[in-house]
């Protein structure tokens, strides 16, 4: 009966043959477990990103699809590689671009230090306020995120437009004697924005805070330090990790943004989103529309860059 | 130049058992409740200059609670705090003349060590030159002259730690508090800190106020203890007054390890009583008289180390009885003998390891009989 026992040993043998095989070519658990993300990002991002770069160094043409093929294989048996350039110089020649870069990097720059502005005392607030308060005040935070994007933006227009909640109070508290003009105007913009995209600053800025080590404050006081002195030299340079994971989460979107000033702001606010969307879909020119995309992602590119450099700082 | 007074020169001079002396530190009738709970009961303490004095106590008996209304954390509920004759009860904590090391050391991460020890004088507003100055003397006096630019998260415990006492020792502080300062570190380096401490205290001539739950740090350190429990403060006094004349069970139960026998008076004279004590089955003479009323309840304690194992009787009469060996515990530099007397009641004595063999050890199960002498018992009253 020694029959089994080799046949047993062959197979143990194998598998730790394959594993050997495996870890020899650096695959075991953990590349797998880390490939997982990192398929995820490639399907889903990488992917569509080379199509979108794709047709930005496209020609337009009215077909379908509206552009012509990269690479072409001609009647004279060529493989024609066709890289057309003309869509970014088009964006730097055109005025209108520029504008609209700029434009909606100032909107974005100054929604995000209004958010900060706004979200830190918040954040600080819920983070100092007894434990069972914060569940509630940061649930309430959250609440928002329950209704529509769409409709909550929809909701402003009828609290800011001239016979609106906002004016028709004013108005009976005789504190206006006619109504303020406030939709479709940069303010409303950005009152949209702020409104929108304070969750995603107070929510960093709130796990930094909450985490933040009381007894350090203790600490920086009984040396000598007053209250304000010790948020300046310890709350705050503590918190800085949060400060710029709220401020990049609420900088990168609202710079692409679309639907707030395409609601609320004013028909001839050039913001990229809106640009893009009016290339993309009234002039149906997707290459110009790509390029445009590319360009803005350059330009969010370097924020989040710097973040990354900024976080390995920290952790050095 | 005023001259300075150490901890050795405090315990010499005693300035606690001279009605004249200034206290320097002084808790008058102190109370902090939270909420119900009341954490501190109506302490009333004096503290004099150049002593390092431990406030002694379980977790939660309060001693942090005190520790933080000295330092200003904490608004006493009532009573009056004084330092230096100044009453401070309702001074801040960044206007106090006062320092504390934290137990968690809480230093700031996001600067280097310099920049720590640095911080509390540029509070002050001291020049440049000056605080670089005394920043590198500190840092000197603490040998980590090398580690000025590192980060606290790329140090040691042991190296924290001394950045937190540089940290706050930088401002030349009148007194200065710690809270559990070597509870962190693993017990070799706690010895060793221990002695630079109180090196350290004695040389500066800072007055201390330490923390801690650790009854052999206390006894190392202190020059006097508190012992709290329960929001009060039980028994003031030096190490060996606490160790050797514990005023109340808990504190002869607290600072290590004792054996109790209850009883009862049946002589009370004033150069001797005798106990009768059911629990031991047999007298307990103790050779100094004690304040109680005749026949009164009482509790004789006798420390272990202070009761002879020997495996033949010896001639005496009182302070003596036999049992059985159950338990043996070697731990190297004594040996812990956990004897069954004849009543059942389980006595424990520490013999210390002279010889390393030990020809006619004592082992389990064996007859042995333990006596000691009419000095060692402490007769408590309640």
């Amino acid at each position: 009966m020694n029959l089994p026992m080799p046949a047993a040993a062959s197979l143990r043998e194998r598998t730790q043959q394959l594993r050997q095989w495996l870890h020899g070519r650096g695959l075991n658990a953990r590349t797998l477990v880390i490939a997982v993300p990192w398929l995820w990002l490639a399907l889903f991002f990488l992917v569509p990103f080379i199509i979108v770069l794709k047709i930005a160094f496209s020609e337009a043409q009215i077909a379908m699809p509206p552009y012509r093929p990269l690479l072409e294989w001609g009647a004279d048996q060529v493989l024609q590689l066709r890289l057309n350039l003309g869509n970014f110089l088009f964006l730097l020649q055109d005025d209108l671009y520029w504008q609209a870069y700029l434009n909606s990097l100032r909107v974005a720059l100054v929604s995000t230090l209004a958010c900060l502005a706004l979200g830190y005392p918040m954040a600080y607030a819920i983070a100092r306020a007894p434990g069972n308060w914060r569940l509630i005040l940061l649930m309430m935070v959250m609440l928002p995120f329950w209704t529509s994007f769409l409709l909550r933006v929809y909701a402003w227009i009828g609290l800011l437009k001239n016979n609106g909640l906002i004016n028709n109070a004013l108005l009976w508290l005789g504190l206006i004697d006619e109504p303020l003009v406030m939709l479709q105007t940069d303010f409303a913009i950005y009152v949209g924005i702020v409104y929108s995209y304070l969750p995603f600053m107070i929510l960093p800025l709130y796990a930094t805070l909450e985490k933040l080590d009381l007894t350090l404050l203790e600490a920086a006081e009984d040396l000598g330090c007053r209250p304000w002195r010790a948020f300046m030299s310890i709350t705050l340079p503590l918190s800085a990790p949060g400060v710029l994971a709220g401020c990049l989460l609420v900088f990168i979107p609202a710079a692409g943004e679309f639907l707030i000033p395409a609601l609320l702001g004013a028909p001839d606010s050039l913001m990229i989103g809106r640009v893009l969307w009016t290339e993309f879909f009234n002039n149906r020119d997707w290459p110009v529309a790509s390029a445009v995309a590319i360009a803005l992602l350059l330009v969010l590119l370097l924020p989040i860059m710097l973040w990354q450099w900024a976080q390995r700082t920290q952790d050095r | 130049m005023s001259i300075q007074v150490t901890a050795a020169g405090a315990a010499a001079r005693a300035p606690w058992n001279d009605p004249q002396a200034r206290a320097y530190v002084s808790i008058e009738k102190v109370s902090k409740r939270f909420g119900d709970f009341v954490a501190v009961n109506d302490v009333s303490l004096k503290i004099y200059q150049g002593e390092l004095f431990c406030l002694l106590g379980a977790s939660g008996c309060g001693k942090t609670t005190l520790l933080r209304m000295l330092a200003g954390f904490e608004q006493p509920t009532s009573g009056r705090l004084f330092i230096d004759g100044v009453d401070v009860t309702d001074v801040p904590p960044y206007e106090r003349p006062v320092n504390m090391m934290f137990q968690s050391y809480a230093l700031f991460p996001h600067m280097t060590v310099e920049q720590n020890v640095a911080f509390g004088l540029k509070q002050d507003g001291l020049p440049r030159a000056e605080i670089a100055e005394r920043v590198a003397e500190m840092l000197t006096m603490v040998r980590l002259e090398s580690f000025a630019r590192r980060k606290p998260h790329q140090l040691s415990g042991g190296q924290r730690q001394r950045v937190a006492l540089a940290r706050s020792l930088v401002k030349r502080p009148k007194l200065l508090l710690l809270d559990e300062p070597l509870g962190a570190l693993d017990r070799k380096l706690r010895e060793h800190t221990q002695f630079e401490l109180v090196n350290l205290q004695e040389r500066l001539g800072v007055t201390f106020v330490v923390v801690t739950h650790d009854q052999e740090e206390a006894m190392t350190l202190a020059s006097r203890i508190g012992v709290m429990n329960q929001g009060e403060i039980v028994q003031v006094g030096s190490p060996k007054d606490i160790y050797e004349y514990p005023n109340s069970r808990f504190v002869a139960e607290f600072i290590g390890s004792v054996n109790t026998f209850e009883g009862r008076l049946v002589v009370d004279e004033p150069d001797h009583v005798r106990i009768d004590s059911p629990e031991l089955g047999g007298i307990i003479h103790v050779d100094h008289g004690v304040s109680s009323a005749p026949d009164a309840a009482v509790v004789a304690a006798v420390r272990p180390e202070k009761i002879l194992l020997t495996t033949e009787p010896v001639a005496q009469q009182d302070n003596q009885v036999s049992g059985v060996v159950k338990e043996i515990a070697y731990m190297g530099d004594v040996s812990v003998y956990l004897v069954k007397l004849d009543t059942g009641k389980m006595v424990r004595v520490t013999r210390p390891n002279i010889y390393r063999h030990d020809d006619d050890s004592v082992t389990w199960e064996q007859r042995v009989y333990l006596h000691w002498h009419a000095s060692s018992p402490v007769v408590l009253v309640g």
